[in-house]
């Protein structure tokens, strides 16, 4: 191999290859030795609430129908208490241009692409991300590069990966397919610096931005239909993106009290850059294994800083098994008459629970739905699963095993919801932030970026440092 | 043969194992980290040979040639009886207890 492109020569070439394919420097919003001016950060770079609604209407994106989920509502009612179980709203995504929401993040990034007058954009996903880059770049006649992590070192392919790969491709990209592992970033470093093409990166302001209008839409759609806002908006967590721009929007809108939770399918104990792991999950999104470490150290992205950071606005964190939300997207199908793919469904599980919690005058919005199809969806990657040895059955979800055991719930009140505790997850993230640091040699600026960073005090982080 | 501007798959190691990542897990560094890619084939050649594709962003690649025409397979699985008891469960619950008509 030319000794240019060695693995360890590239990545040495990481920030100017970044710095070409984004043209941002980042280096002007660093303020202390951790702390950087986040909101200077967004307000800069990103663009405003009317600025995106804009750019998104233009592409057809956004304004997506909120529909009430009357008979799953019924049925959460059926195993509450007296008196309980909150009415479920759904935020149908999936009527996006792509068939998802990430046709919002999508809709800027190549928006500000275009603007800067870059002649193609790659973007780095296996997730739904892919389909709407492809999606916008077609619209606005970019070149598009996707790349993939889909087989294993058999040549087995994730069936939900491969499906997304059709529909980039379908959108006229190019799609890049790799095997497992985490140096998808170097084959990614060197497509940027071979084409010249832009970063459209899941964590840049402007991809984070473009969620906002999302917070914003359930908050004035509930408000028009019902004359109050909603208790709490459920979303489904992975890298902290759809989180991050969700609370923004809803507080854009002015309603600081919400309930922000976050949803991810508990994947505990499964490797994500383990070859033998990799085909042994059922979801490759909106789990605990993008979702917990993401959330305690939101800056190991591509991009120097994250603009995604969920857990300065996160209120609640849960988890719920990949069997919950299989039964859950079933249930969607089989009751509401709307069939949608997995993976999104993931807050739906969680709010069908959570609705249990909450007074009947109470509202609760599942913040998206997907695109299903072929390889996306609850057959094919329950037929998947078993091909590669691990166990489907009816039972109790707390005999769930990932890797191992997927059990479908027999009853519905055998859903529930496991809450995270947040402030170990606040702890980690701040021990992350610090390792290199000596407890002493953090700035005022720093415990106060790190105590909003993580929506704590200045206390709680001196507390968590052992900081005098 | 595979006739020149014919759709096809190719196949390139992008690091041996000695050369990946060194926070790899030991069973993924025990294996190459491959990439397939599609494109028009630039010249007649068989299965197997280096050749070289032009993409669809426009790409020229070289790689092994691995599949001529390459299809989708992804489908919608086995019907999963588990899942199909779910619906007229819930529609039995949602039932009990209503009154009739």
């Amino acid at each position: 191999m030319d000794k240019r492109y060695g693995y360890e020569a590239l990545l040495a070439r990481k920030n100017e290859i970044m710095k070409n394919a984004m043209r941002m420097d980042y280096s002007i919003y660093e303020t202390g030795k951790i702390s950087f001016d986040y909101e200077k950060m967004m307000n800069e770079t990103g663009y405003s609430l009317e600025e995106i609604r804009a750019i998104q209407s233009q592409s057809s994106v956004g304004n997506t129908p909120l529909i009430e989920l009357t008979n799953l509502t019924r049925l959460a009612r059926k195993l509450s208490a007296p008196g309980y179980g909150a009415r479920i709203f759904i935020k149908d995504e999936a009527t996006n241009p792509s068939g998802s929401f990430k046709a919002r993040r999508a809709a800027v990034s190549v928006y500000h692409a275009k603007r800067l007058g870059y002649k193609g954009v790659i973007a780095a996903t296996s997730g739904n991300y892919g389909a709407a880059i492809a999606s916008q770049a077609a619209m606005k006649g970019l070149n598009c590069i996707i790349v993939q992590e889909v087989y294993d070192s058999k040549g087995a392919g994730q069936p939900e990966i491969i499906e997304k790969g059709r529909k980039c491709e379908a959108y006229g990209a190019e799609v890049v397919q790799l095997t497992v592992g985490p140096e998808l970033f170097y084959v990614f470093l060197r497509l940027l610096e071979e084409t010249g093409y832009f970063n459209c990166s899941l964590y840049t302001p402007f991809a984070i931005a473009g969620i906002e209008t999302l917070g914003a839409e359930i908050v004035q759609q509930v408000k028009q239909k019902e004359g109050k806002p909603p208790t709490a908006i459920v979303v489904t967590h992975a890298g902290g993106g759809n989180l991050t721009g969700t609370a923004r929007g809803v507080l854009k809108a002015g309603y600081p009290n919400i309930a922000i939770i976050g949803a991810s399918v508990n994947l505990e104990g499964l490797h994500m850059a383990s070859d033998h792991d990799f085909n042994r999950k059922s979801f490759t999104t909106g789990h605990t294994g993008f979702g917990v470490p993401f959330a305690t150290w939101p800056d190991r992205t591509d991009v120097p800083r994250n603009a995604a950071r969920p857990l300065r606005y996160m209120d609640r964190y849960v988890t719920v098994t990949q069997g919950d939300v299989f039964f859950m997207t079933e249930a969607l199908a089989q009751l509401e008459g709307i069939e949608r793919g997995p993976a999104g469904n993931t807050s739906l599980a969680a709010a069908f629970a959570i609705a249990q919690e909450l007074k009947k005058e109470e509202i609760i919005v599942v913040q998206e739905t997907e695109y299903t199809g072929a390889g996306k969806h609850p057959t094919a990657q329950l037929t998947f699963a078993r091909q590669q040895g691990v166990e489907v059955r009816t039972g109790n979800p707390s005999d769930d095993k990932p890797g191992e055991r997927i059990i479908i719930p027999e009853q519905p009140n055998m859903i529930t919801v496991k809450d995270l505790d947040l402030n170990k997850i606040r702890t980690s993230y701040l021990r992350n932030s610090t390792k290199n640091y000596k407890p002493c040699q953090l700035e005022q600026v720093d415990l106060k970026f790190l105590a909003q960073d993580t929506k704590t005090s200045i206390d709680f982080v001196k507390t968590v440092l052992g900081v005098e | 043969m595979v006739r020149k501007g014919q759709w096809v798959e190719i196949h390139r190691i992008m690091l041996q194992p000695p050369e990946r990542a060194c926070q790899v897990p030991k069973d993924t560094k025990q294996v190459p980290l491959e990439m397939f890619i599609k494109g028009f084939l630039l010249h007649d050649a068989e299965i197997g040979d280096i050749v070289n594709i032009e993409t669809l962003t426009g790409r020229r690649v070289s790689g092994e040639l691995v599949r001529e025409n390459p299809g989708y397979r992804h489908d919608f699985g086995q019907p999963i009886t588990e899942l199909l008891e779910i619906g007229p469960k819930l529609r039995l619950l949602l039932k009990e207890g209503e009154s009739c008509g």
